[in-house]
C-alpha cells in the first residue's frame, strides 16, 4: 500500500535528464522544480519590491511628485498581490519540494507530473497580472488593477480590464496552489521513511500539512468570489450590487474567509522551520515538538473562523463584532505557545550566531511585534481608529516581511549549503541581516505612528503632520530594498562556488536530510531509511 | 500639539514611545491619536494606552528571558547543551501553564471586559439621539443632509491643483480643507446614518474616535456627541478609486445658538437657491455658473480642458454625446443623451446620476457649459426650469 516501498527502480541512481532548457520544461525532479519555485520567487520579491520603491518615493514629500493617484492605486494593489502569490508562496513551496522529501526519507514528490504543471502555471499567471501595465502603455486599457489586492467591490465591479486581468491571474494562481497542496498531503500521508509516525514527522512539514489543508479549504471560496465579481462586470448578474438584490459586503465575507487564513498559509510553513533552525543553532533537541503541532492545527482552525475582524467598521451587528473580537483574542494562545517552544529550545542550549540563527531571531523578535500589535487590533472599539490606517500597514509588514520574509531568508541561508554544497560568505550574510533588520524597522515603525496620527492606507498625497516620518519611512524602504541585492549575489555566489559544505553542514543538524550529501544525489532516498522506534 | 492624556498610562507610553525613538524625536511629531472630543474617542485612547502599556509589558518580559539566555548559553562561552524537550513532573508542568493562564486572563479579562463595554457604548447610536446627520460618500466628495431641517448640501475638498502639483506653497491644512463644513452642536448626540451612491468609502474623523463604511445600497449608522467647539478633519479610508485621497470631511462643532443661526442661513441659502430655478437665465450667467460648477463636480475626471483621461475618464471635448440633441421636440429626456448621462449617470462608471446631488440651477448651468466650452460650441443652453419639468 506505501508507493515508497517500491525502490528497486531499475533506473534509479542514473541521474540521466534532459540537458538546458529542456531540463527545466521537463523536469519532474523535486529539487529541480524546488529551485524553479525558489528562483521564480526571488524574481518576484524583486519585481514586487520595485514597485513598492516607486510608491514609497512619491510618499517621500507631501503633493503629487512621480505619478498620478490612478496610477499609484495599480502600483499598491500589485505590489500585494505580486509579494503574496508570486513571492512568498512559491518560497515556501520551493521550500516544500526542496526538503521534504529529504526530511521524509522519500524518493520524490508523490505527483511529480502535476508537480512541474504546478509550477509552469505561475509564470503565466504572473505576467497576466502584471502586463495591463505594458498594455497601457501601447494605449490599451488603462493598467493594472487599481483596487488594491481586496479587490472590494462595487470599486472593482467599476475598474477596467485590469481587473479581469487579476481575475484570471488568480484563478491560475489557485489551481497551481491546490494542486501543489494535493501533491504535499499526498506526499507527506504516504510516502514517509517505515517507522516515521505522523507525530515524529518533522515539524517543517507539519507546518506545511496544516498549510496544505488550509489552502485546500479556502481557495475555492477566494476562486468564487472573483468569478461572481467576474459575471457582476460582464454577465449582468448583481451578487455584489444592493440594486439588484446583492451585498457589497458579502464580497469582503468571501474574500476575507480566505484572505485570512492565507496570512497562516504564508506563515506556517516558517513557524516549521523555525524550531529547525533553533535546535541546530543551540545543538540541543526542540522543546515541545508535540505541542507545537498541536499549536499549528489550533492556529490552522482559528484562522477560518475569525475572518471578520478584516471589516469590523463595515457596521457589523454587535453580536458578530463580539464573537470576532473574542475568537480573534483567543489566536493569541497557541500562538503563544510557540513562542513558547521557541524560547524554550533556546534556552540553556549552547547557541552561536551564524546568519541563519540571526534571522531566526530577529523573525522571533519583530513577529512578536506583529503578534502583539495584532492584539490589540482584535478590539472592536480601538479597531475603529487603526483600521485602513498606516498602523494596520505596518502590522501586517511585521507579520509578512519579518514573519513572512525573514524567515524565508532564515530557511535560504539554513538549507542553501544543502542544495549546493557550498557554504555562503558568512560576512556578506550577516550584513545583509543587520542592513535588513535595522532598515525593516526604520521604514516600519514610523508607519505605526502615522496611523495613531491618523493618516489612512493608499492615499498617494497626504496632509502636511504626516511629512516627517513619511520621508524617514521612505529612507528606510530604500536602504531595506537595495539591501536585498547583497541576498541575491551572496546567492549567487554560493551557487558559483566557495568552500565544500560538508554532509552535515551544521555542527547541531539532527533529521534524515542531514545525512545525505551536500548536495544531495539527482535521486535520493533510492533506498528508504528507516526510522527506529526508539528516537 | 499634542495635550497629555489625563490617565497615568497614557503619558507613560507617550513616554516610552519617545524613549524608544529619540533619535527622531521632534516637537511636531504626534505619537499617539490625536486629543480625544467624543466619549467615543476617550474610551478608545484609554482601552489603546492600556493596550500598549499590556504588550509592551508582555514584549519586555518575554524577550528579556529570550536576550538573557542568548548572553548567557552560548557555545563561545563553554555551555554544555541541555537535553530536555518538555516539561516533566507535576512542578515544570504548573510553570510552563503559568504564562497560559495569565495570558487567558490578559484577553479575556483585561482586555475583553473594557472592549466590551466600549463595544456596546459605541454601536448604541439610537438611545437619546437628539437629531440625524446623513451621511453620502460619492466619488470624490460628501453629501450631508440634516432631515430635521431640510438642510442638504455637498463638500468638496478645496484644496487648490495648484497646491498638490507643487506650483504653489502649501497651505496649513492642506488635503483637509473643504468648500462646505459640516456644522454639529455641541453636547448634542448626533445619530449618524451612512451611504454611498458607488463605492464603499468610509467616514472618519480621528478626533471623534469613529470609522464607519458608507456602502451603496444599504444604511450604516454611528453616532457622535462632541464636546468642545472647534473644527475637526479627517478624510476617506476604503479605498475608493482615482481621487481617495482627496475626500476629506470637516466637520465644525460650535454652542447651540450658534448651530440654531448657521441652520437658518443655510435655509435661506437654499430657498434662494430653488427660487434660482424658476427665472429665466442669460446664457452668460449659465455659462459663469456652470465653469464653476464644472470645475468643481466634474474637472477631476473630465479634466479642466474637458480632454478627460480615457479610457475610463472620456474626454467631453468633441464628445458624440455632449454634442448630441439636447431634449427631445416634446422636451422629455432622451435616453443615454447628454442630459440623460448628467442626470442619471452611467451604471458600472464612476459616473454618478448628479441629479440627485446638484440643484436645478447648477445642472442648467454645468450642462450649457458643457456644450459650449472646450470648442464643443454647440449654441444651445438648457434653463433651470426645464430641469426642474424633468425631474
Amino acid at each position: 500500500m506505501n508507493t515508497a516501498t517500491h525502490t528497486l527502480d531499475p533506473h534509479a541512481g542514473h541521474a540521466h535528464h534532459p540537458t538546458g532548457l529542456m531540463r527545466w520544461l521537463t523536469t519532474t525532479n523535486h529539487k529541480d522544480i524546488g529551485t524553479m519555485y525558489l528562483t521564480f520567487s526571488l524574481l518576484m520579491f524583486f519585481v514586487g519590491g520595485a514597485m513598492i520603491l516607486a510608491v514609497r518615493a512619491e510618499l517621500f514629500q507631501p503633493g503629487l511628485q512621480l505619478m498620478k493617484p490612478e496610477f499609484f492605486n495599480q502600483l499598491i494593489g500589485v505590489h500585494a498581490l505580486v509579494m503574496i502569490f508570486a513571492a512568498l508562496m512559491p518560497a515556501a513551496t520551493g521550500f516544500a519540494n526542496w526538503m521534504i522529501p529529504l526530511m521524509i526519507g522519500a524518493p520524490d514528490m508523490a505527483l511529480p507530473r502535476l508537480n512541474n504543471w504546478g509550477f509552469w502555471l505561475l509564470p503565466p499567471a504572473a505576467l497576466l497580472l502584471t502586463m495591463p501595465f505594458i498594455l497601457a502603455l501601447f494605449g490599451i486599457g488603462d493598467g493594472a488593477v487599481a483596487t488594491g489586492w481586496t479587490l472590494y467591490a462595487p470599486l472593482s465591479v467599476q475598474g477596467g480590464i485590469g481587473v479581469d486581468f487579476a481575475i484570471f491571474s488568480i484563478h491560475i494562481l489557485g489551481i497551481s496552489s491546490i494542486m501543489g497542496s494535493i501533491n504535499i498531503i499526498a506526499t507527506l500521508l504516504n510516502m514517509r521513511a517505515p517507522g516515521m509516525t505522523l507525530m515524529k514527522m518533522p515539524l517543517f512539514c507539519w507546518g506545511w500539512l496544516v498549510t496544505a489543508v488550509l489552502l485546500i479549504i479556502t481557495l475555492p471560496v477566494l476562486a468564487g468570489g472573483v468569478t461572481m465579481l467576474l459575471t457582476d462586470r460582464h454577465f449582468g448578474t448583481h451578487f455584489f450590487d444592493a440594486a439588484g438584490g446583492g451585498d457589497p459586503i458579502l464580497f469582503q465575507h468571501l474574500f476575507w474567509f480566505f484572505g485570512h487564513p492565507e496570512v497562516y498559509i504564508l506563515l506556517l510553513p516558517v513557524w516549521g522551520l523555525m524550531p529547525h533552525v533553533l535546535s541546530t543553532f543551540t545543538r540541543k533537541p526542540i522543546y515541545g515538538h508535540t505541542a507545537q503541532v498541536y499549536g499549528f492545527i489550533a492556529i490552522g482552525v482559528l484562522g477560518l473562523i475569525v475572518w471578520a475582524h478584516h471589516f469590523m467598521t463595515a457596521g457589523l451587528p454587535v453580536p458578530a463584532l463580539l464573537y470576532f473580537m473574542y475568537s480573534t483574542m483567543a489566536i493569541s494562545l497557541p500562538l503563544a505557545v510557540l513562542f513558547f517552544c521557541w524560547i524554550a529550545t533556546m534556552w540553556r542550549g549552547a547557541m552561536s550566531f551564524e546568519t541563519p540563527m540571526l534571522f531566526a531571531v530577529g523573525f522571533i523578535v519583530l513577529f512578536g511585534i506583529a503578534g502583539l500589535t495584532g492584539l490589540v487590533l482584535a478590539d472592536v472599539a480601538a479597531d475603529a481608529q487603526y483600521h485602513h490606517s498606516y498602523f494596520v500597514v505596518a502590522h501586517f509588514h511585521y507579520a509578512l516581511f519579518a514573519g513572512g520574509i525573514m524567515g524565508v531568508m532564515t530557511g535560504v541561508y539554513y538549507w542553501l549549503p544543502k542544495w549546493t554544497g557550498h557554504m555562503y560568505s558568512e560576512r556578506l550574510g550577516k550584513l545583509h541581516f543587520w542592513l535588513t533588520v535595522v532598515s525593516f524597522n526604520l521604514t516600519f515603525m514610523p508607519q505605526f505612528f502615522l496611523g495613531l496620527a491618523g493618516m489612512p492606507r493608499r492615499i498617494p498625497d497626504y496632509a502636511l503632520q504626516f511629512t516627517e516620518f513619511n520621508a524617514i519611512s521612505t529612507v528606510g524602504a530604500f536602504v531595506l530594498g537595495l539591501s536585498q541585492l547583497l541576498f541575491a549575489w551572496n546567492i549567487w555566489r554560493c551557487v558559483k562556488g566557495g568552500d565544500k559544505a560538508t554532509d552535515q553542514v551544521w555542527e547541531g543538524t539532527s533529521g534524515l536530510e542531514w545525512e545525505l550529501s551536500s548536495p544531495p544525489p539527482y535521486h535520493s532516498w533510492d533506498t528508504q531509511p528507516v526510522i527506529k522506534s526508539s528516537t | 500639539m499634542t495635550r497629555l492624556n489625563p490617565r497615568p498610562h497614557g503619558r507613560f507610553f507617550a513616554g516610552l514611545s519617545l524613549l524608544l525613538a529619540t533619535g527622531a524625536a521632534r516637537a511636531d511629531y504626534t505619537w499617539n491619536f490625536p486629543t480625544p472630543v467624543t466619549p467615543i474617542a476617550r474610551d478608545t485612547l484609554n482601552i489603546h494606552n492600556e493596550f500598549m502599556v499590556i504588550i509592551t509589558v508582555l514584549f519586555v518580559v518575554v524577550f528579556s528571558i529570550m536576550v538573557y539566555s542568548m548572553v548567557k548559553h552560548r557555545k563561545s562561552s563553554g555551555v554544555e547543551p541541555a537535553t530536555f524537550t518538555g516539561p516533566t513532573g507535576a512542578f515544570q508542568w504548573f510553570w510552563v501553564l503559568v504564562p497560559f493562564a495569565i495570558l487567558l486572563f490578559i484577553d479575556f479579562v483585561l482586555m475583553g471586559i473594557p472592549a466590551f463595554h466600549a463595544v456596546i457604548e459605541m454601536e448604541d447610536t439610537r438611545t437619546k439621539a437628539d437629531m440625524v446627520l446623513k451621511v453620502t460618500g460619492l466619488q470624490w466628495k460628501w453629501q450631508y443632509e440634516y432631515p430635521d431641517s431640510g438642510i442638504k448640501f455637498i463638500s468638496t475638498m478645496s484644496t487648490p491643483r495648484e497646491q498638490i502639483e507643487g506650483k504653489e506653497a502649501k497651505g496649513e491644512n492642506y488635503l483637509l480643507e473643504v468648500d462646505n463644513e459640516v456644522v454639529l452642536p455641541v453636547g448634542k448626540k448626533v445619530r449618524v446614518l451612512l451611504t454611498s451612491t458607488d463605492v464603499i468609502h468610509t467616514w472618519w474623523v480621528p478626533q471623534f474616535g469613529v470609522k464607519r463604511d458608507a456602502i451603496p445600497g444599504f444604511l450604516r449608522e454611528t453616532w457622535v456627541r462632541i464636546e468642545e467647539p472647534g473644527v475637526y478633519r479627517g478624510q476617506c479610508a476604503e479605498l475608493c478609486g482615482k481621487d481617495h485621497g482627496f475626500m476629506p470631511v470637516v466637520v465644525r462643532a460650535v454652542p447651540e445658538a450658534e448651530y440654531a443661526a448657521w441652520v437658518d442661513k443655510k435655509k435661506t441659502e437654499m430657498a434662494a437657491a430653488a427660487a434660482g430655478s424658476d427665472r429665466a437665465w442669460t446664457k452668460d450667467e449659465l455659462m459663469a455658473a456652470g465653469k464653476a460648477g464644472y470645475e468643481k463636480n466634474c474637472a477631476a475626471c473630465h479634466q479642466a480642458e474637458g480632454q478627460g483621461l480615457p479610457p475610463a475618464f472620456p474626454a467631453l471635448a468633441g464628445s458624440k454625446i455632449v454634442t448630441g440633441p439636447l431634449l427631445s421636440p416634446e422636451g422629455k429626456l432622451i435616453p443615454d443623451s447628454h442630459v440623460d448621462r448628467v442626470f442619471n449617470g452611467k451604471a458600472g462608471t464612476a459616473m454618478q446620476a448628479f441629479k440627485a446631488t446638484l440643484s436645478d440651477a447648477d445642472l442648467a448651468a454645468i450642462i450649457t457649459y458643457e456644450r459650449n466650452a472646450f470648442g464643443n460650441n454647440k449654441g444651445d443652453m438648457i434653463q433651470p426650469a426645464q430641469i426642474k419639468a424633468l425631474r
